[in-house]
Formats: C-alpha cells, structure tokens, sequence
C-alpha cells in the first residue's frame, strides 16, 4: 500500500496528540510514515509514533528546517511526496500546519482540503463549514491530496507499526530561507492540557471581571482535567494570554465538552468552538446567544455557580 | 514604500450562509457583502505604515462586480487606489487558483509589500498568503501582531502556540496579519467622500495574463463532492441559579459521565 506522510507535530520533543490521531486516520487510508522536521527526535518520541502506527519514520534533522517559517517543511514534503510517491500527506489543521500545506500544495501542484473533520475512502474529506451549519464532502482532484485535519476529530488507538527510522537530507532553496526565526518568546504554559487538543475546554469571557477572577475558571478546568480558554474580550483586556484565546482569530476547538462562563457567543467566538460536542453555559443574561447553543445551559453569575459546581466535581471524585 | 493590501468580500456572517445547488459555490448573491473583518486591519497597517515611512497603499480585490462595495470601504479608509480583478471565468476558483490568479496581478503591478488578514470569514482555509509567498518567491511574514519595517529590513512577531517567534527578513515580503496588531480606523465622512474619486482600475483575466485553464470551477484542484445542512442542535435545557445552579450543572455533566 501506498504511504500517507504525516507531518509530525510536536512541543519539546513530546509528539503532540494530534499526531496519534492523524496516524490513526492514516493507517485506514494507506501506510502511515512519520515526518520528523529538524531535530530532536527522541527515542521515547520514536516508540510513541510507532506505537500508533508509523511504519516510517522519515527524519530531517538539519536545524534549518525549523529556523527559517513555514517554507523549509513544505519542501521538505514536497521531496518526499516526489521520492516515496506518497498517496497523501496529512498535517494538523493548526495556522502553521495550514500554512504548510498551502505551499505544498503550490509546490507539487496538488488541491488541497483545510479543516477536514474526516476523510474516508477516496480520500474523501469531510468539512464542517459555516461555523457547523453545513456539511461538506470534499476531494483533490489534481495530484497528491493535501488534507488538514482539525484536532479532536479522530480518536487515536495505538495499533504497532515498525517504526522504521530513515535520515532525509532536504536540500532547501533560497527562497525557503528567506524569513528567519531570530528568536522564540516561550510564554507560561502551565500543566494544563494544550486547548485544542485538549477533551474538555472550559473559557471565561467578559463576565469573569478580571485577570485575578480567572482563578474560578482555571479551578473549574483542573476539577475537570480541561484547558482554559477566553473569548477576545477577555484577551483583550489583558485578563488571560493571546494565546489561550478561542474563536475566529484564536484557536479553533472542537472538545467532547465546552463550558462558556460570562461570554455571550459572539459569532466570532461560536465560529471557534461551536463544533464541540456538549456545550454548558453559564451566563447572567437568559437572552445570551451562547443559549441557543448550550445542551445545557445556567442563568446565573458564574461567580457563585462556577464555584458551586467545582466543589461538586471534587465531592463526587 | 509600495504595499498591496489584499481585501477579500465575504458574506455577512451574521446572515444565513448558504451554497448552490447548481454548482456547489458560496452563492454570494444571497446574502450582504461585508469586508473581511481581517482585513481592515490589513488595511490599517498598511496606512500606518504609509504614514511612518511614506508610499502608496493600493487595495487589490478579486471578486464580482458587487466586490467595489468593499473595495470603497478600504479606499474611504484611506487607501490611495485600487486593482479589482473581476471575470467569470474566476467563479468558483479554489485557493490553487486565486493564489495563482491573485499572483499574476501582483508580478503585473508590483510591490514592496503585501498584506494580508490571516483568515477570511467565508471559507477559513488560512492558506493563501503562504501560498501567496510560495507563488511569488518572497519572504512569508505571516501571522504577525507586530510588524516593523526599517529600510529593505522587516522584522514581525508571528503568533505561535507557545508564544511568539521574533522573524526577519528583506523587502519584498508578504504579510499577514491577525487581530491583535491594531485598532482599524473608522472612514471619516471625508474619506468618504473621497473615495468616490480613486481610481480603481479593474481587470479581466487577460489584463493579468491569467490563463483561463488554470482558475474557475473546471480548473479547481479540489472540488466538493455534495453538501447537506448539518443536523440541527436539539434543543438544550436552560435552567435559573435558584441557589442549586451548579449542582445542576454537575448533575448533568454526571449524566453525560464527564464526571
Ligand atoms: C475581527 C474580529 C475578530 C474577532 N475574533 C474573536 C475571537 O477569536 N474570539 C472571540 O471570543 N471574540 C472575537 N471577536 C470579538 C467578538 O465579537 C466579541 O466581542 C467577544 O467574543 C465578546 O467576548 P465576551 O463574550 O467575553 O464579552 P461580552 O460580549 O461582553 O459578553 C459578556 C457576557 O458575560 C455575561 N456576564 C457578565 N457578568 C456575568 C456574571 N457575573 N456571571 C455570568 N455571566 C456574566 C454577560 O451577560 C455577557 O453575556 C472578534 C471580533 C472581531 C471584530
Ligand atoms: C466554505 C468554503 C470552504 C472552502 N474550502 C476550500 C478548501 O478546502 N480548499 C481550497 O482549495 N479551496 C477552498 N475553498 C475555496 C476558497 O474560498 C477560495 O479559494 C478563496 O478565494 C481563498 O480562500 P480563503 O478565502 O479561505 O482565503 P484565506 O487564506 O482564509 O484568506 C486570507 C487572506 O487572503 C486574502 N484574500 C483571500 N481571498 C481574497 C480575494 N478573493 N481577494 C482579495 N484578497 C483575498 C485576504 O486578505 C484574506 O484575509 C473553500 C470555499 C468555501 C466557501
């Protein structure tokens, strides 16, 4: 069978969980082969990929691949696709791993799908669009089908692959190397699961009041094992990092639970979370749109309810 | 300096979003046209760089005829002129092609700068400005809530999951921004009014030296196979904090074993 190249995700040398999911995905379409783009790989991160299923392990090394953005990983799979006449490459629907993918797309003259939520036979991909309103089934019809996959849509089961372990040397243009990294500001990170890998996301919005309120969301999230997140409101205002931010221009989320306290559900919020799977939300004004989305929702203040309902989580542990 | 400040008009995402059944596109004449929120502050930061170092800003727009609504809008903003590349045979062009389209326009009027919003509302793919860079063979300064230029040398702050990456490199460049970067300008009733009078060139397929078998539909390298509206959400259970919300709240995440 042919190989799906899976672009590698990962922080600190610990692959990300997204990459299981993708290896996952890829062991019903093909042989799924790891890609490893620029250097530490560990053993530990080796096994981890071989236990979900890589058969190969393709590793570039060459610290080039992640000092210069973006370019030097979109050749670097354009020479594999060429090389081992991949079936498919899969990366994370991530804003990076998007933008791999559009240049590999360019590079190999390939079509390429964003944000697929699935893929099946064919290479048919599923999207959801229109912030959850519409389904769509997709193809590339031209060269090597692109496809990136949202985190959380598949559940990654470990299933042994050989992990075979094999260098690539990529020869990168000029042009890949024309827009350096010059240095990288690491901001906290915390215990907490990652937000858009993580099952279970509870955010707080405008209605949380300040930085220092944060702590009942946070207490709410390590009582479920969850990521924090924030609307724009609350980022904005300087209350929890950019980063953490959830909607349009934040991180998309699809978690088998959200849970919205003090945020109204702008759509530019709901365009960021609206495909998780139960939606809680708790809110003072019974007239908030995040209702209309909420399996189950309190009107009430989150100051009093976020914390009730902490302390009943830890109570039934 | 020469920028480009790329706008793209999307429907209004307040209103319901729908596809053709014909052809399986956005149908664009159903609903309001709107700027791409992104893209306003696109626009900002091309004027505010515009004011600091000198240049012109010129908007480029591929979309139909009814795409001069958004282009005003950038130009009452304070955009200098504007490229509005508008042909049938662009419809239901896939990112492949509007990148490749967009690019031909680009080469033809040339550039220092290229700006873009990260996003657009519509379709979210996220790829084009790279694909954009990728196309034109200039530096991907994509992502950025900060962008500094100082002489040839450009230097943005892109946005990373753990942070952000400090990155440099030498005009030309593309760009993209995100929302965090400024605070778009309202259009004054001046700029208004003076962007009635801006010249806005607009251009057929031909005028770019786009050739017609590599954009639209036929073309497209990706193509959606069918579409159907997704199940609606059934209804939730809204409840009022009587002193027990958060027990209720519990009870039913029990009931969902999340607990
Ligand atoms: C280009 C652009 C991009 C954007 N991108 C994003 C994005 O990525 N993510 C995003 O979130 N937003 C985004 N926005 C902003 C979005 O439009 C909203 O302004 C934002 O989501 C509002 O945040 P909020 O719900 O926290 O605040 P508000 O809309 O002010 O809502 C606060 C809510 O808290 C409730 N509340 C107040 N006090 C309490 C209390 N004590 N207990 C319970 N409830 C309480 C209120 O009833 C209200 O419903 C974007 C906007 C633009 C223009
Ligand atoms: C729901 C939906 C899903 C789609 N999925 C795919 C897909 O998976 N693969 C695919 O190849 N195509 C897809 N398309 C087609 C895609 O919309 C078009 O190719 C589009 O022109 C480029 O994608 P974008 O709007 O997502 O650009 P993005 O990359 O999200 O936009 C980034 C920025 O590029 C600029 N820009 C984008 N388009 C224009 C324009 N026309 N004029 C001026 N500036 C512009 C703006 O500055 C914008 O902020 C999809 C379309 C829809 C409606």
């Amino acid at each position: 069978m042919s190989e799906i190249l899976v672009l590698v995700e990962q922080a600190e040398g610990e692959v990300k969980k997204v990459t299981l999911e993708l290896l996952t995905l890829a062991r019903s379409l093909g042989t799924p082969a790891a890609v490893w783009a620029g250097p530490g790989l560990t053993p530990e991160a080796k096994a981890r990929l071989a236990e979900y299923g890589a058969e190969k392990i393709y590793v570039a090394p060459s610290s080039d691949v992640v000092d210069y953005v973006v370019a030097p990983k979109a050749e670097l799979l354009a020479q594999l696709v060429t090389a081992k006449s991949a079936a498919a490459v899969l990366v994370a629907a991530t804003a990076e791993g998007k933008e791999v993918a559009g240049r590999l797309a360019v590079k190999t003259d390939s079509g390429v799908i964003t944000d697929a939520v699935g893929v099946g036979d064919g290479f048919v991909a599923d999207q959801s669009i229109f912030g959850g309103g519409v389904n769509v089934h997709s193809r590339v019809r031209k060269g090597t089908p692109i496809i990136a996959v949202r985190p959380n849509s598949t559940a990654p089961v470990a299933a042994a692959g050989a992990g075979t372990e094999e260098e690539v040397s990529v020869t990168l243009s000029d042009a890949a190397k024309a827009a350096r990294v010059v240095e990288r500001v690491k901001q906290e990170k915390g215990a907490r699961p990652e937000l858009t890998e993580a099952a279970i996301v509870v955010s707080g919005g405008r209605g949380v009041g300040s930085a220092e309120n944060f702590s009942v969301i946070e207490g709410l999230a390590d009582a479920l094992g969850a990521a924090v997140g924030a609307s724009r409101a609350a980022t904005d205002a300087g209350w929890y990092p950019h980063q953490f931010q959830v909607g349009q221009t934040g991180k998309t989320v699809s978690p088998q639970l959200y849970i919205a306290a003090g945020i109204s559900g702008a759509i530019q919020h709901r365009a960021g979370m609206q495909t998780a799977k139960t939606i809680v939300a708790i809110n003072k004004d019974p007239e908030a749109p995040i209702f209309e989305l909420a399996d189950y929702g309190v009107v009430g203040d989150l100051h009093q309810v976020v914390p009730q309902l902490t302390e009943e989580i830890n109570k039934r542990k | 300096m020469n920028i480009v400040v790329c706008v793209k008009q999307v429907p209004d995402t307040a209103t319901e979003r729908k596809l053709r059944s014909d052809d399986n596109t956005l149908d664009r004449d159903a609903v309001d046209g709107v700027v791409n929120e992104l893209d306003e502050y696109a626009v900002e930061e091309a004027l505010k760089l515009k004011e600091a170092h000198g240049g012109e800003v010129t908007v480029l727009t591929m979309g139909p005829g009814k795409a001069t609504e958004t282009i005003r809008k950038a130009l009452a903003m304070g955009a200098d002129k504007a490229v509005h590349l508008s042909d049938d045979a662009l419809h239901g062009s896939d990112a492949l092609s509007t990148s490749y389209a967009m690019a031909q326009v680009l080469k033809k009027i040339g550039f220092d700068l290229v700006i873009l919003g990260s996003e657009s509302t519509d379709a979210r793919t996220g790829v084009l400005p790279a694909m954009l860079a990728e196309r034109l063979g200039t530096p991907q300064l994509t992502l950025a809530n900060k962008v500094e230029v100082e002489g040839a040398s450009i230097t943005v702050q892109r946005l990373a999951d753990y942070g952000y990456d400090k990155v440099e490199a030498t005009l030309p460049a593309v760009v993209s921004v995100v929302e965090k970067i400024n605070e778009p300008r309202y259009p004054s009733f001046k700029g208004i009014m003076a962007a009635k009078k801006k010249p806005v060139e607009t251009l057929a397929i031909g005028d770019a030296s786009i050739d017609a078998a590599q954009v639209g539909l036929a073309a497209a390298w990706s193509e959606v196979v069918d579409f159907a509206p997704a199940p609606p959400r059934a209804a939730g259970t809204i409840v009022k904090d009587e002193g027990d919300g958060g027990v209720n709240a519990a009870d039913f995440l029990a009931s969902k074993k999340f607990i």
